[in-house]
């Protein structure tokens, strides 16, 4: 078993933690991939790990009601809730104990409360977390149990080879793949285990889990007969980040930055949780400039933050392309209802902070943006859908689904339940590209389930594949 | 690519961030340097863009209020950002969140910004406090 991933494998001693030196390691186009038409940003990692070694290891079930919802035939509930709790296990999922939970997420969990909200504690899977508030960075502790730190490792002691740096140019009809192994760029990472150079690696099964933004477009530029959906019904939880002052300094640069979260993707469409970015991170999710935006990061020990992710619907117009070069193009527009639930995240999101005690909260969907707390009571007219403008104010992705949609056949998807592409059965996807819709909570341990599935789909079948 | 364009973007950046009238020459450089690193790494048809924009803010002004950008007060270069960023037209407004967003990342990216804002994330986390 060969194991080809694009990005390089960092040392342990490589993650520093600092903003705009592991942004551009570890992400694509350092987090700020745009979309096609610049209006939002996606972030996904490329290195050993994948995503999971940015994510902050929020470890949550798929919901039934979703999962029944998607109608993929054969695909039950109940197995990706078995198949989930191996990895819950594996990697040591648990609630932090109250004692390491910092002030912003505490203020969160204690207005959400007062503000009449239902709020739940995220497990996170985390073995001894140092609290640096850096898991978006890459976690400078190895405390976070990723891919990374776990699946990985045990694979390669298991024999699977891994080689890093090599990027999967083409998936060509007599199963071969055509790879390129870069050289080492700067002294940061490990070299690859392979020479630089181009390859051909034969193979009787291939499994694309490069991720969404990863294997749609490998797909797209492979010369196969696949089915015409592969690219279409892209979700991704486009989401943004409230921001609200306290009176006083509190703890939320140090601790686990995600505790806390408010599900109301049934009911409304939107989920809330904690957050705390880096100074860059929080400057361009602030709406506008100037010395309103000035004085909201000068106020940083004092401020609680908030993301807000939208639930959107699969939608065959919202697909990933390739440009020129075979590169991912994501086009996504934004439809009213997600428009109509980001706004109302915010509005929620506005009366949680306020409810704990906030004197200012910094709406993106205001204008201007900065409420005072004597304006608590306008909330509804003051954070308005029409304030929204697709291009003025950051609106970002880190959940990034579909375009490899599990169905019944070629005429309504690109895989079976099991990741098998329809017409090409030694083809197999095993990521979030899978889902034929959006999955409404952090998506990773859902792919992790679904992986497996596909995992062990294949083993039962190897033989005659290798036939 | 930036030395042309220097001191509209200059102006441009104390306008998006108003405490970037204080750093000298050096801070200037080590801002503008994270800029032209981020831009880069871009294609350069966005490279060409991002001057074609820079450019065409110090001339806009102009017609606006018949004096270029750089010899605006405070109060209207905020007001004539302001207008463009809520520009009918998509890609003003992108151009200008891309913009300001370069600029910030530039001014809140360097080591000394974050500390300037009190930001002390550690590695070391808890222990970093005690």
């Amino acid at each position: 078993m060969l194991l080809l991933e694009r990005g390089p494998r960092f040392r342990d001693h490589e993650f520093t933690g600092r903003e705009l030196e592991m942004a551009p390691l570890l992400y694509a186009d350092s987090g700020g991939f745009l979309s096609a038409d610049g209006t939002m940003t996606l972030a996904f990692a490329r290195c050993y790990g994948g995503s999971t070694v940015v994510y902050t290891g929020t470890s949550l079930t798929a919901p039934e009601r979703v999962i029944r919802a998607w109608g993929v035939p054969d695909l039950e509930h109940a197995d990706l809730v078995t198949r989930s709790r191996r990895y819950l296990g594996e990697n040591n999922v648990h609630l932090l104990p109250p004692e390491e939970l910092n002030d912003n997420n505490r203020l969160f969990a204690l207005g959400a409360r007062k503000a009449g909200y239902a709020v739940e504690q995220f497990p996170v899977n985390v073995k001894g977390c140092q609290g640096s508030s850096l898991c978006n960075l890459g976690c400078p502790n190895q405390a976070k149990q990723g891919t990374n730190r776990v699946q990985l490792p045990a694979a390669e002691r298991g024999g699977v080879e891994v080689v890093t740096r090599a990027e999967v140019l083409r998936i060509d009809p007599d199963r071969s793949l055509a790879v390129r192994v870069s050289p080492t760029a700067g002294a940061i990472g490990l070299p690859s285990e392979w020479a630089p150079g181009d390859y051909r690696v034969e193979a009787h099964v291939v499994i694309c889990a490069a991720g969404t933004l990863g294997t749609n477009p490998l797909l797209l530029r492979s010369p196969l007969p696949l089915p015409r959906s592969l690219g279409r019904g892209f979700t991704c939880h486009p989401a943004l980040i409230i921001v609200a002052l306290h009176p006083q300094p509190i703890t939320n640069d140090v601790g686990h930055p995600k505790s806390f979260y408010v599900d109301r993707g049934a009911e409304e469409g939107f989920v809330l949780e904690t957050c705390m970015y880096f100074p860059f991170t929080t400057a361009k999710a602030l709406a506008g400039f100037g010395p309103l935006h000035s004085a909201v990061m000068r106020a940083y020990q004092r401020q609680q933050q908030i993301l807000v992710l939208s639930t959107d619907r699969a939608d065959d117009r919202n697909r990933i392309g390739v440009d020129r070069d075979g590169g991912p193009v994501v086009h996504y527009r934004f439809a009213p209802d997600v428009v109509a639930k980001l706004t109302r995240g915010n509005r929620a999101a506005a009366r949680i902070c306020f409810a704990a005690g906030a004197t200012h909260v910094h709406a993106p969907f205001a204008d201007p943006p900065l409420i005072g707390a004597r304006d608590a009571g306008r909330i509804d007219e003051l954070i308005a859908a029409r304030h929204w403008k697709p291009g003025k104010q950051s609106i970002t992705s880190a959940h990034l689904m579909g375009g490899c949609r599990m169905g019944r056949s070629a005429a309504d998807s690109v895989t079976d339940s099991w990741g098998r592409v329809h017409g090409v059965p030694w083809l197999r996807v095993a990521d979030a590209s899978l889902f034929p819709d959006a999955l409404e909570i952090n998506p990773y341990l859902t792919i992790m389930a679904l992986a497996d599935r596909v995992a062990e789909g294949v083993r039962a079948e190897v033989a005659t594949l290798s036939g | 690519m930036l030395a042309s364009i220097r001191p509209v973007l200059r102006a441009i950046g104390v306008t998006v961030v108003p405490e970037a009238a204080q750093l000298d020459e050096p801070q200037w450089v080590a801002l503008e340097e994270i800029v032209r690193g981020a831009l880069v790494s871009r294609p350069r048809a966005l490279q060409r863009q991002f001057v074609l924009l820079v450019r065409a803010i110090q001339w806009l002004a102009a017609l606006r209020y018949g004096r270029p950008f750089t010899a605006l007060d405070p109060q209207r270069r905020e007001r004539f950002l302001s207008q463009l960023q809520n520009a009918p037209v998509l890609i003003l407004r992108r151009g200008i969140w891309g913009l300001r967003t370069l600029l910030l990342m530039g001014y809140y990216g360097r080591e000394a910004g974050g500390r300037a804002i009190g930001y002390r994330a550690d590695p070391r986390g808890w222990k970093a406090r005690s």
